[in-house]
């Protein structure tokens, strides 16, 4: 261990710590711009400039090691006129339309702005705007607000991917793909890792909040929102709730509220896909089909295979997502049923994923999607219609796609697809009293592995989430060195609860807590309180499969909630 | 801009690959073969650099970050002729810049680039030490010193025909 003190303080730290590290254990916050926890660490920003016995000058203290006798100082006015001379260098090339910026009020920039007494143009603010990138799907690039903090870059090649990098040098320097062709080009697989890495207004997802808008005034049109399993536990941190928080009851209230819209939960097609999914590797496993099946409701994989492993396709399950399915539902089923003709009915989903809207322009998937909305323009919305969120009652959601079962719920996490297929299958190989909780598969492991006893047969299976953990699992299924039968794999670290969709949370927080296992642990609580836990248990399932499909895998089941991908380029 | 297409032969590719075979695995490899790969192609295309990417098993985004911060790595071609003008103070106060509009006219490039019969391609440079004969430019190696505009055409007319 080695002592040091930190502005007095004595802390004790393994030997390797950083002085960040360390002053985090004496409860000393040090400011931070590039450092982001479990993503970058190259001490580039110099926003956590500290003095240091034995070193020359400010150090950086999230690269700067500790050592015995060490005295640190992080409040001297050497550190603090650095650090607001930093920030203002910074403010110097970063165009100041805060009042209109996505990040306004939530931007760590300007946060920092105000801790320094920054002045904004104490460097002038005489640069060319550059021009913005908004023709993917999903996520827009604007690099006249970007700080060159680089944590979009450090999370884009964490993922794999390295769609975008630092380009040219000096004042030319941007950040990018290369040969400024937009992002919608590229093989970015629009997980939004990106975004939610943002410190400031530099990302955001392509907002679809001004057609839903004009959707809830038309008075032609019938709204439908419906939620994802996520969504209940991250968007109460928009309106400055608790990390982990389920505020499914005034989300439906405040939806509501938006207009005259029925809200559905989006759990009763993860339900669904859930009876179509483990029916199909069923068949494949007693038939001879491709094996191992991964599991097909994450846009940001499924691209990413594409890309990437496009002999894997067969590969792929062929069911739709949770959103495709429930909205190809919604334009037939739900039409029919109410006599609602189709292109009268808006369907809005509301999503914790960027990646998700790319997928609703997907041809292969019908266009029955009319807009997802991430949970941050949904928190939008519902600030601007005016709403006291943290103040209104709770609210249920309308049937016939009301409360769905407990599996449905933890698709929003890492693990949670499996377990709600292992339910499933368990209970239809096995009958009632087989087991409904499979704990090797949750927590926020990046690989895990586990085999089942299913029946008669053993069903081995593997679990990955993050593209960087999704290729460790495909190159040790395609060297032979494992054998699985079933794999889920999520694009986003730990799942959709830590999608691209979701709040912007501050360095500051992501830097301290275990936002994943947080926000996943309210989806687990909330699934232990359900009366239902399996899909094959869900209301709403059974009726769909009784008056409409007939069958898990039938005909019309694969004319509506199938799919299939294509091969894209990788350059 | 002027497009100048890619025309690599199967010589350079195979040196290309056994080049990156040589590098690969090595910590730091991408400047190495870039360096190299400038070499054998004298610039830099994206054809090349996806090449090396794919080899390498490194982003593409990586590969034209380094080649585009360093201003030794040049993505477009030579010309046969290669045109660097001093834009250094003395020159610069000497009216350089308008020797530089000059040739760029003459030529229809501007400078970075390449004709697209890669005859010519015009750079600038930072002094060369002849600042008593300012404005000055290079061609092949051979100064030209006390320039106007007037005189660009001439002297392209004499290396175009060399």
């Amino acid at each position: 261990m080695i002592n040091l003190k930190i502005n007095g303080i004595a802390v004790s730290v393994p030997e390797g710590s950083t002085i960040l590290d360390a002053a985090k254990l004496a409860g000393i916050r040090i400011p931070t711009l590039c450092y982001l926890k479990d993503v970058q660490c190259v001490g580039s920003c110099r926003m956590c400039l500290v003095e240091a016995t034995g070193a020359r000058g400010l150090v950086a203290a999230c690269v700067y090691p500790v050592s015995e006798g060490m005295e640190v100082r992080t409040n001297t006015p050497k550190v603090r006129k650095s650090r607001k001379t930093t920030v203002e260098l910074i403010l110097s090339t970063h165009k100041k339309k805060c009042l209109s910026c996505v990040r306004s009020m939530n931007c760590e920039l300007q946060k920092l702005a105000l801790e320094y007494n920054a002045e904004e143009d104490r460097f002038g603010t005489d640069h060319d705007l550059k021009p913005i990138d908004d023709l993917s799907a999903s996520v827009v690039r604007d690099n006249s607000k970007c700080v060159m903090c680089t944590r979009c870059v450090a999370a884009c090649d964490k993922q794999t991917i390295g769609a975008i990098g630092p380009k040219n040098r000096g004042y030319a320097k941007v950040i990018g793909s290369p040969y400024d062709v937009p992002l919608a080009v590229t093989s970015c697989v629009n997980c939004g890792q990106c975004v939610v890495a943002c410190p400031v207004g530099a990302l955001y997802e392509k907002s679809s909040v001004a057609d839903v808008w004009g959707a809830i005034v038309d008075p032609t049109k019938h709204v439908v929102f419906y939620t994802a399993p996520s969504v209940r536990a991250t968007l109460g941190e928009a309106f400055g709730l608790p990390v982990g928080t389920n505020v499914e009851g005034k989300m439906v209230t405040a939806i509501k509220q938006l207009g005259d819209i029925k809200c559905f939960d989006m759990d009763n097609t993860a339900d669904l896909t859930i009876m179509e999914e483990a029916t199909e590797l069923l068949t494949r496993i007693q038939k001879g089909g491709k094996l191992p099946m991964f599991t097909s409701c994450c846009p940001g994989w499924i691209k990413f295979a594409e890309h990437y492993y496009p002999e894997l396709l067969p590969n792929l399950s062929t069911c739709k997502s949770p959103q495709e399915m429930f909205s190809a539902l919604l334009k037939t089923y739900y039409c029919e049923k109410n006599g609602i003709k189709p292109e009268d009915l808006y369907v809005v989903s509301v999503i914790p994923c960027t990646a998700k809207k790319f997928e609703v322009t997907r041809d292969e998937l019908g266009h029955y999607t009319d807009a997802a909305l991430t949970t941050r323009e949904l928190a939008k919305m519902i600030k601007e219609a005016g709403i006291d969120f943290a103040n209104i009652p709770d609210s249920e959601y309308d049937l016939p796609f009301g409360e769905a079962s407990g599996a449905g719920a933890i698709f929003g996490a890492t693990g949670g697809v499996m377990e709600a297929a292992l339910r499933t299958a368990a209970y239809k190989l096995g009958g009632s009293g087989a087991p409904i909780e499979f704990k090797e598969v949750r927590g926020t492991k990046g690989v895990k592995e586990a085999e089942y006893k299913v029946g008669k047969a053993t069903v081995k299976v593997a679990v990955a989430s993050g593209l960087d953990n999704a290729r460790k699992v495909i190159e040790a299924v395609k060297s032979g060195e494992k054998d699985y039968t079933f794999i889920e794999i999520m694009a986003c670290p730990g799942g959709c609860i830590n999608g691209g969709g979701q709040p912007y949370v501050h360095d500051e927080i992501r830097n301290n807590v275990d936002l994943k296992a947080l926000r996943a642990q309210a989806l687990y609580n909330y699934d232990k309180e359900r009366k239902v836990r399996c899909s094959h248990d869900t209301p709403a399932v059974e009726i769909l499969y009784k008056e409409f499909f007939g069958e898990p895998n039938s005909h019309k089941s694969h004319e509506l909630l199938h799919t299939s991908y294509v091969k894209r380029p990788k350059y | 801009m002027t497009q100048n297409l890619f025309d690599g032969t199967a010589e350079q590719m195979n040196e290309l690959l056994s080049c990156i075979e040589k590098h690969k695995g090595e910590k730091g490899a991408l400047i190495p073969v870039l360096h190299e790969a400038q070499g054998i192609y004298g610039y830099l295309p994206v054809e090349v650099q996806t090449v090396i990417a794919e080899g390498l098993n490194i982003p593409l985004s990586e590969v034209y970050g380094v080649a585009t911060f360093y201003s030794q790595f040049t993505l477009l071609p030579k010309g046969k002729h290669q045109i660097s003008v001093c834009l250094g103070t003395a020159c610069y106060v000497k009216g350089s810049d308008k020797v530089l509009e000059a040739i760029e006219r003459e030529l229809h490039i501007s400078c970075g680039e390449c004709t697209p019969d890669r005859m010519f391609s015009i750079d600038s440079c930072r002094c060369v030490g002849a600042c008593g004969l300012a404005p000055v430019m290079i061609i092949d190696g051979e100064v030209y010193g006390r320039l106007t505009p007037a005189d660009i055409k001439g002297i392209l007319d004499k290396h175009l025909h060399d």
